[in-house]
């Protein structure tokens, strides 16, 4: 328990003992798992690997058939003139980027070698590559079952699709009870794993390079100042409507991923000859781990675990970003969803993977999480590190900022659109930031990283029941795509 | 797609600016003289590929239709009335993309023999940074081009 809480009585004292109770109770039941060959394993973890199976069967290997032509739809070779101006696939892509990609791909990527060691990066990688399925069928109906509201602007996401989707099937009762529970479960999601932690991290990272706790940020009540600034800046976005931010921290994610894989790729360049080397151990290591508890098992467990962390696939958070492309044929924005999963785990954690192990970093012991990875890249770049706590505080900005707005439309999908709950809403939200970064609360983070894996409950089982549906919208398209019914637009000024 | 008629074209690309409105009046003229038919034509500048927030993804499709309603009240209306009275054959048109990309694309679709375009006469680093849509125009279009200060 938090020693901040402990420390009061009274009421206080009460609510926390009675909070920390449902905090157990739920942690305990979204977190079940099973000891298999010593090493456990959270059943949330297997319902996402399930799932991103079952969609990559049923839809044929879409992850590897649907590669090329996502490619094509993101560059604009099916944009007809009319829908020129409106939102692009690569816009939807990008914007869905900006709030996956984040800690996970660094610090997740770093837990994941210390625990299970180079072998766990295979395990990860083929996860990344089977979530591609999961993310196709889940941001398909986003756009299926978005809603157009009387003001031109779009709603969607698994509160739609489970709501409007099963009721097109005759269920209408038990799609209102799962998408109200994924709305619940996306509001207390969204304020602490896709908050408080990320407030949390940024402040750790960049306490680290500004000297520790005798630098500038190691006084006591720094977490706090860190949090109200970092609340000051999500507040003028999300309440204060000053889109310019956003959008200029939205145009910096882009860009620190490509310059993050740039240093990784430097890395690798100084380190060329321990490449093929690198493989070798995560090759071997993912089949034949020495050391590590539970031998392959253990590893591969951890190697889906932490690819789930990161590509959030099944949560169906994604499908809430995707769902305002412009296009009507909702199965292209699933073809360009599924480049989602590849960028953030088969790209971007590889690259952190092959770093941390191509530079031996994890062997030396002492460091884990971001750390581990800055220790990585400070053997060949000293500088680096400093670069690494700028990145870390944007990609934990722009995470914020995603999640405020899959919180705020899932309050929204409850209240009936109510102008004051939004505001309550978003006030809780900015209170989290200053929580996340001035304590670790393990009690509230572990709530709420409960609630996040419990977004995938309702989800799931309402893309299950819904997946007949994709599979005809893309046997129709695919038929479309070989008459030529849907064909490449000419561009005449090319 | 050429022109009902089958008369050949003119194209003039304005911007709100006092050139853009002498490149209409100038290409008025012209189209009258040659009795082709004038497009006056305002793009307005978009990317697919630049990177937008969630809300402004949410929000695009509304916002796509007022900037198309803002510049024909504004910017083209205005101008197509004024030519209209002077006995010029005139269509209004108003699209999204890159500018100098979009004009040859419409003067292509109408079959147009000239393209007209103002200049705003902006400062060397600007155009260093951003170009120019005339500067762009120049180098792509595929029937002369008239720049009018």
């Amino acid at each position: 328990m938090s020693r901040v809480l402990a420390a009061e009585g009274g009421i206080d004292q009460t609510i926390n003992e009675a909070f920390t109770q449902v905090s157990e109770a739920v942690q305990a039941v979204i977190f079940y798992d099973v000891t298999v060959a010593g090493a456990t394993f959270p059943l949330v973890v297997a319902w996402l690997a399930l799932a991103a199976i079952i969609f990559t069967v049923y839809f044929r290997g879409i992850n590897a058939r649907g590669f090329k032509h996502a490619i094509q739809l993101v560059k604009g070779d099916y944009t007809r003139p009319d829908e020129v101006g409106e939102v692009s696939h690569f816009q939807a892509l990008a914007t869905a980027v900006s709030g996956t990609v984040g800690l996970g791909n660094i610090a997740g990527v770093a837990v994941a070698i210390t625990l299970g060691g180079p072998g766990a990066t295979l395990w990860m990688i083929v996860a990344g590559l089977l979530a591609m399925a999961t993310k196709f069928t889940e941001c398909t109906l986003g756009v299926k079952y978005r809603r157009e509201n009387p003001d031109g602007t779009v709603s969607g996401g698994p509160m739609y699709y489970l709501s409007r989707g099963l009721a097109a099937q005759g269920k209408a009762g038990l799609g209102k009870v799962l998408a109200a529970a994924f709305a619940v479960f996306c509001i207390f999601g969204s304020l602490g794993g896709g908050n408080a932690f990320q407030a949390n991290q940024a402040f750790a990272q960049m306490q680290a390079v500004t000297g520790g706790d005798d630098g500038f940020l190691g006084g006591g009540a720094a977490g706090v100042l860190f949090g109200i600034v970092l609340a000051a800046f999500v507040g003028i976005v999300i309440i204060g409507g000053i889109k310019r931010i956003a959008r200029v921290t939205d145009k910096l994610v882009p860009f620190m991923a490509v310059f993050y894989v740039l240093a990784c790729l430097i890395v690798l360049a100084a380190n060329a000859s321990a490449i093929p080397e690198a493989f070798g151990l995560i090759i071997g290591g993912a089949f034949s781990p020495e050391g590590i508890s539970g031998g392959i098992v253990g590893v591969l467990i951890v190697g889906v675990q932490r690819a789930a962390f990161s590509n959030e696939a099944g949560l169906g958070s994604a499908a809430i970003a995707h769902s305002a492309v412009q296009t009507n044929r909702p199965v292209t924005e699933g073809y360009v969803a599924l480049l989602e999963p590849f960028i953030d785990t088969v790209v971007i954690c590889t690259m952190t993977a092959l770093t941390i192990v191509v530079t031996g970093a994890y062997t030396t012991g002492g460091q884990e999480g971001v750390q581990l990875t800055s220790q990585a890249f400070e053997t060949v770049l000293p500088w680096f590190p400093n670069v690494l706590a700028v990145a870390v505080v944007l990609f934990a900005f722009s995470t914020q900022l995603a999640w405020s707005y899959y919180g705020a439309k899932a309050t929204a999908y409850l209240t009936n659109e109510s102008k004051l709950a939004d505001r309550v809403y978003k006030a809780v939200f900015l209170l989290f930031v200053v929580i996340g970064a001035a304590s670790s609360l393990e009690v509230i983070i572990g709530f709420s990283d409960a609630m996040i894996f419990a977004m995938s409950l309702p989800n799931l089982i309402g893309v299950y029941l819904l997946m007949r549906v994709v599979k005809r919208k893309l046997t129709e398209y695919e038929a479309d795509l070989r008459s030529g019914v849907v064909s490449k637009v000419e561009v005449a000024s090319r | 797609v050429v022109d009902q008629d089958e008369k050949a074209g003119v194209v003039v690309g304005v911007d709100g600016s006092d050139a853009g409105e002498r490149a209409a009046h100038l290409a008025g003229w012209l189209a009258k003289a040659q009795g082709a038919r004038l497009a006056v034509a305002h793009v307005v500048p978009w990317s697919p590929f630049s990177v937008q927030t969630a809300e402004e993804n949410e929000r695009r499709h509304a916002t796509k239709a007022h900037e198309e309603k803002l510049a024909r009240e504004q910017i083209v209306d205005p101008l197509v009335t004024a030519l209209a009275s002077d006995g010029v054959e005139v269509d209004a048109l108003v699209r999204h993309g890159q500018p100098a990309e979009v004009l040859c694309d419409i003067a292509r679709e109408r079959g147009a023999t000239h393209l007209l375009v103002g200049r705003r006469g902006q400062s060397r680093v600007k155009t260093l940074l951003f170009g120019s849509t005339p500067g762009n125009l120049i180098q792509i279009a595929t029937v002369p081009v008239t720049v009018v200060p």
